[in-house]
């Protein structure tokens, strides 16, 4: 622990720090208050307050909840049909075109179809998170089932597994670390698509909230919200990134920046 | 004889074609409301006569005009303000990790946050593009001279380079590919944001027009437009990436 500590360079500490003092000094002495840049001192307070009253605990259970939903759907399929053409290289040639067709086209860019199908709420914005979440799993998981060692499948095939019991109990396990990496992408991608369905339409979680901060000209509330988003993303990927360190120690190497 | 590649893809084209007449087939057969999926028939006849009639041509365009400076904005400065982080190891501990924090940020939630200084405007989109799509760039240009081998330092020393001829001789050669990667991410990052901000602030583009779509219900018109943006998407994937391999030439394989 202390020398996990020791390493932690305190150089990075200091911009921040001097802005933020900086701007609050700044404020105190011109006493200048504008529609779109709070006090500093007044985001702590803001988000002290949005804390307290709960609203901002809601509006990221929302998000996560979003998130979540999105994220297990779309996982799973891309696990499905990643371990499939992972394992089958003829249907993997297969769909390459129709994946080539449809995996350009932003997850934005369906907010309207998905309005149209599922109507505001919980439904539109997960069905656009699952489809985010979709395509990293998906081709991590190919190229993890694919990376799997031929040796093992040998050794399946001698202890006459079934297709079933192979791929649970061999190929799963043996792709799991480079699966994870393609479910970290997902997690992040995710949040990201949750807070900007919100921003752009749907009334829920913390993009809405920031939205109506921003028309209730509530800068110091904006601003709260934008470092809460970034903190809860650098807690998720924090916690991902241990998970994967226990899960896999030296296995996951190749894990994304 | 064709080779296997290549009877491979046809085949794979076959594949989708035939998802395409599976899907007409279940509009004709109205197993779906066509209020949800059109026909494919009438989504491509609504492209050619919004395109022919409705002006989406300059919708698309005006879309384009956004991604497009709004990345050239990001590109020029994450190469700009990289390099000048880049240079000094001293400016690298000090910032990379004020900037490391922002990097996994939603760019779209600059959008309440810059709304607030721009208004609804088309400069508040190209600036949340700027400065959303700025990191990838930004970050990769700092790795990219962090990882400019030692001895090519004392080589620049001996030679007497300004520090000026360091980064375009040495530096910035050096961090090119991670350079162009982190553009390529920009990039896919400048569309989602040009949609979102024209959705946003109603700006005229292809992201405002297949909002109007959606509202009175014309999901041909939805379709065709959603179907260009897929487009985009990788026409402009594809341009970088050759861009890429053109730059990236002088390394050989």
């Amino acid at each position: 622990m202390t020398t996990r500590l020791r390493r932690v360079d305190l150089r990075g500490i200091v911009v921040p720090a001097v802005v933020v003092v900086g701007a609050e000094i700044a404020a105190r002495v011109t006493h200048y208050h504008s529609s779109s840049l709070p006090w500093p001192s007044e985001v702590v307070t803001a988000a002290g307050a949005a804390l307290i009253d709960g609203s901002m605990l809601r509006a990221t259970g929302q998000t996560l909840l979003a998130a979540f939903g999105g994220l297990m759907i779309g996982a799973s399929l891309g696990l499905v049909f990643g371990t499939v053409m992972g394992l089958f290289l003829i249907v993997e040639r297969l769909a390459e075109v129709t994946i080539e067709a449809l995996r350009p086209i932003p997850s934005v860019a369906l907010i309207p179809i998905a309005l149209l199908i599922f109507g505001l709420g919980y439904a539109m914005e997960i069905s656009l998170i699952a489809k985010t979440s979709f395509w990293p799993v998906l081709l991590l998981t190919i190229a993890a089932v694919r990376g799997v060692k031929p040796r093992l499948l040998e050794v399946a095939r001698l202890l006459r597994m079934g297709l079933a019991a192979r791929i649970v109990k061999v190929v799963i396990p043996a792709a799991l670390p480079g699966i994870f990496v393609g479910f970290r992408i997902a997690v992040g991608a995710a949040l990201v698509v949750a807070v900007t369905v919100e921003i752009a339409a749907n009334p829920l979680g913390l993009g809405y909230a920031m939205m109506r901060a921003q028309e209730a000209l509530r800068p110091d509330l904006v601003f709260a919200y934008l470092f809460w988003i970034g903190i809860i993303g650098w807690l998720i990927n924090g916690l991902l990134s241990v998970a994967q360190r226990r899960l896999f120690g030296g296995a996951s190497r190749a894990a994304p920046p | 004889m064709m080779p296997r590649r290549a009877l491979l893809l046809l085949a794979s084209a076959i594949v989708a074609a035939l998802i395409v007449a599976l899907w007409q087939l279940v509009s004709n057969l109205h197993l779906v409301s066509p209020i949800f999926l059109p026909p494919p028939d009438r989504a491509w006849a609504a492209l050619l006569f919004d395109i022919d009639r409705g002006g989406l041509g300059g919708r698309v365009l005006l879309t384009l005009q956004h991604m497009f400076f709004g990345w050239l904005l990001a590109s020029f400065g994450g190469i700009l303000i990289g390099s000048a982080i880049g240079i000094s190891a001293t400016a690298r501990a000090y910032l990379a990790p004020t900037l490391e924090f922002f990097r996994p940020l939603p760019a779209s939630a600059l959008f309440p946050v810059l709304i607030a200084f721009f208004g609804l405007t088309e400069n508040m989109v190209l600036a949340v593009i700027g400065f959303g799509a700025l990191w990838p760039t930004l970050l990769a240009t700092i790795n990219g001279f962090a990882t400019v081998k030692p001895r090519l330092y004392e080589v620049a020393r001996l030679m007497r380079l300004s520090r000026r001829q360091f980064i375009l001789t040495i530096a910035l050669p050096n961090a090119m590919p991670e350079i162009l990667a982190g553009m390529r991410l920009s990039l896919t990052i400048a569309l989602i944001l040009s949609v979102t901000g024209e959705i946003l602030s109603g700006s005229p583009g292809l992201g405002h027009w297949i909002m109007l779509q959606a509202r009175s219900f014309r999901t041909p018109d939805l379709f065709a437009g959603v179907l260009l943006f897929g487009l985009i998407g990788y026409a402009s994937v594809q341009l970088v990436s050759l861009l890429e391999f053109w730059l990236l030439r002088w390394r050989g394989r």
